[in-house]
């Protein structure tokens, strides 16, 4: 599931998938702007199958937070 | 019109709601029915589409200032039927009085309803709608939203409040296909104006141009314009369903 994420975050970005890591934070990047994190928050519950609560939107700052959130859900992940 | 959509519409059960949920239903979509409290009218309702329409129909209590409830009508939508194609924000509730008679919780009731309401549907169902790239809302105002009216400054605000709303989310939404307008109802045959005195409905009737009340199916009509195909290019915009009315 943590390549599934990675895969939907590159996608989602634009960006190489090589530069999807726990360190990424939104706004870092030009890519990831709040006009891409809409859509990057759409794009992952339409693929999860889930509906965050809109604390969870705004809180979802990097990629290790997305990930938690998305556990949040049921989705598990590999240890 | 509506073959294959999926429509929400809350404050289903009665008046304009209910109009747009059997005039959508015709046309062919699937209505999910959202009503605040009357669990078995709700199950009335939703019986009543499906054997007039053949359609398929759901029925939801919804408190639309709970973003906890909002949050699981849209989660169950896309659970039972995997996608949103239209949204009419229809609940509202309107609490009469003078300016120097109104006092901070009608003003929070109403804007709680009125505004926040429409902020979290709007929220839920658009990412919803974003998932296939296109949809519609239909945000319900108000002529006193337009033109104000004495005795509802709080009501008025917070139709104003819906129309700048409805504005600025069409301009966020155009990106991902998503519409977003707004219809302004005038003097509409409703339980909100069935309880006004009187020499008061008379005044009101007088100061429309047509000579008539409206109907909860004229201002359905113009729903079905907003959410079906013959309004693919138009977003952002206020529709008056008002008859002409001077106020």
């Amino acid at each position: 599931m943590n390549e599934k994420l990675k895969q939907i975050f590159a996608s989602s970005l634009g960006i190489d998938e090589s530069l999807v890591h726990d360190g990424l934070k939104y706004a870092e990047i030009p890519q990831w702007d709040s006009v891409a994190h809409m859509g990057l928050v759409s794009n992952i519950e339409n693929e999860f199958e889930i509906m965050m609560d809109t604390d969870d939107v705004i809180g979802m700052s990097s990629f290790a937070v997305a990930r938690e959130i998305v556990g949040k859900y049921g989705v598990k992940f590999d240890a | 019109m509506l073959e294959g959509k999926v429509a929400v519409v809350t404050g289903a059960t009665r008046g304009i709601g209910w109009a747009a949920a059997k005039i959508f239903a015709e046309q062919g979509a699937t209505v999910v029915l959202a009503g605040r409290s009357n669990a078995e009218l709700l199950e009335q309702r939703v019986s009543e589409l499906m054997e007039s329409y053949g359609c398929r129909a759901d029925g939801m209590l919804l408190d639309v200032s709970d973003p906890e409830q909002v949050r699981d009508l849209y989660s169950v939508v896309y659970k039972r039927h995997r996608r949103l194609d239209i949204l009419v924000n229809n609940a509202g509730i309107l609490e009469e009085g003078l300016l120097g008679m109104t006092n901070t919780e009608t003003f929070k009731r109403t804007f709680d309803i009125n505004v926040l309401g429409v902020l979290l549907n709007m929220q839920y169902g658009s990412r919803l709608m974003s998932r296939n790239k296109a949809g519609s809302i239909i945000n319900v105002a108000s002529i006193i939203g337009r033109f104000g009216n004495a005795g509802t400054v709080v009501y008025g605000g917070s139709k104003a409040a819906v129309i700048g709303m409805t504005l600025s989310a069409a301009k966020e939404l155009a990106g991902v296909n998503i519409r977003v307008n707004a219809v302004a109802p005038g003097f509409i045959d409703t339980d909100m104006v069935r309880k006004l005195p009187p020499e008061k409905y008379q005044e009101k009737i007088e100061g429309i141009k047509m000579g008539r009340i409206g109907q909860p199916k004229d201002v359905a009509g113009a729903l079905l314009f907003f959410a079906s195909e013959l309004s693919s290019y138009v977003t952002g915009q206020v529709l008056g369903v008002d008859g002409g009315m001077l106020i």
